[in-house]
């Protein structure tokens, strides 16, 4: 009895081992598998520790001033988590901008906990030996919207203007290889060697698709990362500068990516390869 | 201190679910720095779970286990409200232990 336990337990364990190692199947596609493990721990994304450093960081009074990031104001007033991803981008009264949450944060770790732009934007992604904690309060602040419809706004004026500039920077064609997001998102059913590329601009399900899961752990990293990051990695693998953390640029792409997700339930924090 | 494991165990007719997730790094020892020094080894070697007070299920591990791995049992047995109990050491002779109540 004893022994049959375990090897069930050891079957489970094995099968998601061996996830990096699939063998070269005609029937099982690539992203079959990938499917099938994702649904096999969807219960149990490690992203779900990253969500717990980002609450205990939240509830946490740091920065010379000392406080906690309870009074923040995400868009529905201060100290709501609640639903609060679901509506942002979204513009802001105190600072005159179109914050998305990561800029958001940003602005609360400055005006209320005191440190400075600099000290956090210098290191806003995880990495392997370290941890960033903008980017864990972002995972625990957008668990909190999980199931909830996406619905970011356009009526302010300054929120339609983030998105036609998204929209623009979307299609903008630069660079060593004059490539656009659009070169490789704009097309459905396309991939880049085992990755298939989601068509974020003229495919409603897939950008709704795309938005919904991140951040999401990279199991290939063993790392959560935030939506800021993988902009910044698809700028990279466009060949243009990075772009400023939480930049007014990064913010008008998430608008744009954001309310072309609009509608859909919110599910992350999700898992990618 | 090693990291908490995220414990949920749910009954239903009389056979009880228990999922693990753990946090641990899992490094294989083949793993290389950018300089080239070796990462060394350190990964998972055994987990056990109890329930009032008998080993129901026992798993080796190994360096082939990814990072923060995730496992799945079930045991005949269990009611709402009792506890099951999760630990793990590692090769370097650490260990966790952690606990959950079972649900309906
Ligand atoms: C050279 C091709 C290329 C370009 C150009 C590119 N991306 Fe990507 N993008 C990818 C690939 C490949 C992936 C999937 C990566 C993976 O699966 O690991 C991806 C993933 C994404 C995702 C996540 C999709 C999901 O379902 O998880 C978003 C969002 C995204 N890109 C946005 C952008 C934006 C915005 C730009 C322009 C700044 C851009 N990409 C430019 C190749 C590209």
């Amino acid at each position: 009895m004893r022994t049959k336990q375990t090897y069930k337990a050891l079957l489970l364990l094995a099968l998601s081992a061996s996830f990096a190692a699939v063998a070269a199947e005609t029937a099982v596609t690539d992203s079959d598998r990938i499917e099938q493990y994702r649904e096999m721990i969807s219960d149990g994304n490690p992203a779900e520790f990253d969500e717990m450093r980002g609450e205990e960081l939240w509830k946490k009074a740091a920065g010379p001033n000392k406080v906690s990031l309870e009074q923040c104001d995400l868009g529905k007033g201060a100290g709501v988590v609640k639903g609060a991803y679901a509506e942002l981008p979204k513009f802001f009264k105190d600072t005159q901008q179109v914050q998305d949450l990561e800029s958001r944060l940003l602005t609360c770790m400055t005006t209320l906990q005191g440190f400075t732009e600099d000290e956090i934007a210098a290191k806003p992604f995880a990495s392997e030996k370290k941890a960033s904690d903008i980017s864990s309060l972002a995972t625990y602040v957008v668990g909190q919207s999980k199931g909830i419809k996406m619905a970011v706004s356009t009526k302010h004026p300054k929120v339609k203007e983030s998105y036609e500039i998204g929209k623009r920077i979307f299609n903008y064609r630069a660079g060593p290889y004059d490539f656009a997001c659009s070169t490789c998102h704009a097309t459905t059913g396309v991939r880049i060697r085992m990755q298939d590329l989601p068509n974020l601009s003229h495919n409603k399900k897939d950008a709704q698709t795309a938005y919904t899961t991140w951040p999401a752990y990279r199991v290939s990293q063993g790392l959560t990362r935030s939506f800021q990051w993988r902009l910044n990695d698809c700028f990279r693998q466009q060949r243009f500068p990075e772009p400023k953390f939480a930049s007014e640029a990064t913010v008008a792409l998430t608008t744009f990516l954001a309310v072309s997700a609009n509608g859909a339930e919110f599910a992350g924090p999700g898992l990618k390869r | 201190m090693p990291n908490p494991m995220k414990i949920r165990a749910t009954v239903k007719d009389g056979v009880t679910e228990v999922k693990i997730l753990m946090q641990h790094d899992m490094e294989t020892g083949l793993r290389k720095e950018a300089d080239g020094t070796l990462i060394p080894a350190w990964f998972i070697t055994e987990v056990k779970a109890q329930y009032q007070g008998r080993t129901v299920m026992e798993a080796q591990f190994g360096q082939s286990v990814s990072k923060n791995p995730y496992l799945l049992f079930r045991f005949k047995g269990g009611a709402a409200g009792e506890k099951v109990s999760v630990s793990w050491v590692d090769n370097k002779g650490e260990s966790r232990t952690d606990e959950a109540t079972i649900a309906a």
